[in-house]
């Protein structure tokens, strides 16, 4: 079945949510990718202006150019790896009231269990549709860190229409990622 | 070879932007296959729209454009030297344009200047041959995807692989489930057996510059290949790995000679953004031809 979310996002909306759901986010999402997680892990700051409380973190590195007018314009976003975040998001989720992350490829326990604790799901994009989930921002609201960290691994600001992505892991302690990976491990079995 | 330098752009703007038809031609085969309703057949319709806006709008496939890998076939006397300096105005134009994303770290500080030049980047492979054509292909392999990779040093006593080609069976096989969805499937497989760890990798990512659809001469490889491809077909680990039947669009196998104290088996993963394509150039540097 397919959800329209809008973050920011309340607890209760996210706990509606079960692994299998299709959403549709709109709203406001920042990426965050490597060394925003490493960072603030190790008790950096947000920078003023963002607010994570019912945010969605996205694990993207977009392609961003300026447009004739000066205007940011994101050219290509799609999701990164999300499993290299694994150390990190679960303090970061609990410590900032971040509700959802998109990425790609899924998360293991330790985010798993702050997704239950806390109320929060993992949402999965398409891993490389970097121009369909481009054409879903509709706007760059702001860019963080920018001289830090570069482009790639910089907190955008995205204003998102209808971004598509499927609930892998959810509030409940379910993770399709683990199903998959059992189901396919006694396949391969019978077939070694 | 004053067009040079714009044949590579060309070259790079293309291999970034528009999927090879073979690949093309693999992904739509998964999707007739996958069952309507599905998040599988939802994935690949997603991919199949990304693949057609990315080409109408001329621009990168996928928000990381890679490893940027160059395969030049040219004749003896060929100035390397030049067409290398020439390669890499033509990295910086392309990242300027947006084609590629400033996609290259220096591994020690951290930093990325925006260029995507540095050691190692772009990489060059050349390969004299006996004929005046000059070939020149390029790859974008991106990360995602190189991070599955996996070498196995056969025996494997925990997956019973001894050194034979059931063994390499074996571990590729576990490769592809130990890589799930991660790689951003469905992915495509470049394979060598043999070789040392360095040349095993190498041998193994000139596989995907294979067609996808062509069939290996070796008729013990090609058996293996096809064996791969279907069972890992089987294993429903599926596009994205949200279950569905299309893990995997192809499988490329070479081998290489080992020592007899070696057996690597070296396994390249290949997102279903298989960036690749190749061009056959005149004297003056122009595109006479493409390969894909
Ligand atoms: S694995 Fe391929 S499709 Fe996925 S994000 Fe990396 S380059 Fe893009």
């Amino acid at each position: 079945m397919t959800h329209h979310l809008t973050s920011p996002v309340s607890e209760e909306a996210i706990r509606e949510l079960k692994v299998g759901d299709q959403v549709l986010i709109s709203g406001v999402v920042f990426t965050g990718r490597d060394a925003v997680h490493k960072y603030l892990h190790e008790g950096g700051e947000l920078p003023s202006g963002v607010n994570l409380e019912g945010g969605i973190i996205y694990h993207c590195g977009p392609v961003v150019l300026k447009d004739e007018n000066d205007e940011w314009k994101v050219v290509a976003a799609g999701p990164t790896t999300s499993i290299r975040e694994e150390p990190y998001q679960g303090d970061i989720m609990k410590h900032f009231g971040v509700r959802g992350v998109i990425g790609k490829g899924g998360m293991a326990d330790k985010t798993l269990a702050a997704c239950k604790d806390h109320g929060a799901v993992y949402l999965h994009a398409i891993g490389g549709a970097a121009q369909v989930l481009a054409e879903c921002i509709v706007r760059v609201r702001n860019v963080y860190m920018l001289e830090e960290f570069g482009s790639p691994e910089a907190i955008w600001e995205l204003e998102v229409n209808e971004f598509p992505a499927v609930v892998t892991m959810d509030s409940l302690g379910e993770s399709l990622h683990k199903d998959v990976r059992s189901q396919s491990e006694e396949a391969l079995a019978d077939r070694r | 070879m004053r067009g040079l330098r714009e044949s590579l752009i060309e070259l790079i703007r293309r291999t970034s932007a528009e999927i090879p038809d073979d690949v093309q031609r693999g992904i739509l085969r998964g999707l007739e296959q996958e069952k309507e309703g599905t998040i599988a057949k939802s994935a690949l319709e997603i991919i199949e729209k990304n693949i057609e806006l990315a080409k109408r709008k001329s621009q990168p496939l996928c928000q990381d454009t890679g490893s940027i890998l160059f395969y030049v076939d040219c004749p003896v006397g060929l100035n390397q030297f030049e067409f290398e300096a020439e390669a890499r105005d033509a990295v910086l134009e392309a990242t300027k344009r947006g084609f590629l994303r400033q996609n290259s770290v220096d591994s020690i500080t951290g930093k990325n200047d925006g260029t995507n030049l540095g050691p190692g980047s772009p990489n060059m492979h050349f390969h004299q041959h006996a004929t005046d054509e000059i070939q020149v292909r390029l790859m974008l392999k991106g990360g995602g995807c190189e991070n599955v990779g996996a070498q196995f040093s056969l025996p494997n006593t925990a997956l019973k692989a001894n050194r034979d080609l059931d063994g390499c069976r074996k571990v590729i096989l576990e490769a592809v489930h130990q890589a799930q969805g991660k790689g951003c499937g469905p992915g495509i497989l470049g394979v060598c057996i043999g070789g040392d760890r360095a040349s095993g990798y190498e041998f193994s990512k000139r596989e995907f510059l294979r067609m996808l659809d062509d069939r290996n001469p070796d008729p013990k490889l090609n058996e293996l290949e096809q064996d791969i491809l279907k069972t890992a077909n089987e294993l429903g680990i599926g596009p994205m790995g949200f279950g569905g039947k299309t893990t995997l669009l192809g499988v490329k196998i070479g081998a290489a000679n080992r020592v007899p104290a070696s057996y690597f088996v070296s396994i390249s993963y290949m997102c279903w953004a298989f960036r690749r394509h190749g061009a056959s150039l005149a004297q003056d540097g122009t595109i006479s031809d493409w390969l894909y």
